[in-house]
């Protein structure tokens, strides 16, 4: 690819780069505004969950939870755990980026999802020496940001005039989407355990109050995904520990 | 006909904007915490392997562990009846998701799936 390497070239070009990921979020920033309003929260929550914390799938969990009568103490512990993952992303992250001040760092750190950095960490790890990728990043996730909110507006309006119409099951299409997303993710038999384990003992100990029986059954899920990972001979070689769930 | 209950709107006096306010800062100071502090000392430091493992699990773990009770439990009990129109569809998806990974077909057949269940449909 021949890229020009100026700010402002980088930046359209990061923009470029994002578009499929930002059209594959549309209906999701949508689903996660009526989803809040239909469990209750204000119209300035469910948009400020959305401008100020910004993390899709932990908004998704925030609003399931609120409607399960979680307290605010474990929604948040919940969505530390399950924003973990941009850990790994940062920890990709960082070292090209060991330059910037903590004035870049700062915005680029709140625009991090799981969409600017599959659009992003190509652009990164190319060897030309842009001195301004960061400018390709800033693009993307900008775009990214900026979709989300419209589609937040759009999915607030939505929710407030099925709430009219009665209950038509919006938490089953957060659940839905997370089948999408969790089963591709197990390929493996470490990965298969850990869901079935978590899944079990989410259902044990659905009982505990304020919803802290999650929290407990994906810390098992990941124990035993872990051990069973460490202690079964590996096949990591081919694809026929591809794992169906039933 | 549409069902009155709803596993999620049962029992669940809204929240006050104090605890709207506290809901949005709070998340926001982990989320922005854990992506900050891992950006900014990435450059200097590195997760151990057993720890980056761990994470490597996370996403599957907490997500199975959101659905599992609403597809289970819709009403807040044990629902094993193809009467429980989550479980269903639920599964569908499930197998659906497993042979074509394909998220947007997952998502808007096992929506209008559960849509026909639970609006009594069929």
């Amino acid at each position: 690819m021949n890229h020009s390497t100026s700010a402002r070239s980088e930046f359209f070009a990061g923009m470029r780069a994002i578009i499929p990921l930002v059209i594959g979020a549309t209906p999701f920033g949508m689903l996660f505004g009526a989803l809040a309003v239909s469990v209750g929260l204000s119209w300035w929550a469910t948009m400020g969950l959305s401008l100020i914390v910004f993390a899709g799938s932990s908004q998704f969990v925030a609003a399931g939870l609120v409607g399960q009568g979680a307290s605010v103490g474990i929604i948040v512990l919940t969505t530390f755990v399950v924003n973990l993952r941009h850990a790994l992303y940062a920890a990709s992250l960082g070292p090209y980026l060991r330059h910037l001040s903590h004035r870049w760092l700062a915005p680029l750190a709140f625009l991090l999802t799981d969409e600017a950095y599959a659009a992003v960490i190509h652009r990164f790890e190319q060897a030309d020496e842009s001195p301004n990728k960061h400018w390709f990043y800033f693009g993307g996730a900008l775009l990214m940001y900026v979709n989300w909110q419209l589609w937040t507006v759009a999915g607030i309006v939505t929710g407030q005039r099925l709430k009219s119409v009665g209950d038509l099951g919006l938490e089953f299409a957060m659940v839905v989407t997370f089948i999408g997303i969790v089963v591709p993710l197990i390929r493996r038999w470490p990965m298969l355990v850990c869901a079935l384990v978590a899944g079990a003992m989410a259902l044990l100990l659905n009982g505990l109050p304020h919803q802290l029986g999650l929290i407990l059954a994906a810390l098992c899920g990941i124990v035993a995904g872990v051990l069973i990972e460490n202690f079964l001979p590996h096949d990591s070689s081919n694809e026929s520990s591809d794992q169906k769930q039933p | 006909m549409i069902r009155p209950t709803n596993h999620l709107i049962r029992n669940n006096p809204d929240m006050s904007a104090l605890e709207q306010i506290a809901l949005i800062v709070g998340m926001m100071s982990v989320t922005f915490g854990v992506r900050y502090s891992v950006l900014a000392l990435s450059g200097r430091m590195r997760f151990s392997k057993r720890v980056e493992q761990a994470l490597r699990f996370v996403p599957v773990a907490v997500l199975t562990a959101l659905c599992t009770p609403i597809l289970f439990k819709p009403e807040g009990t044990w629902l094993l009846s193809f009467d429980n129109s989550h479980l269903v569809a639920g599964v569908v998806a499930i197998v659906i998701a497993a042979v074509t990974r394909h998220l947007l077909l997952t998502i808007t057949l096992g929506m209008a799936l559960f849509l026909v269940l639970h609006l009594g449909l069929i």
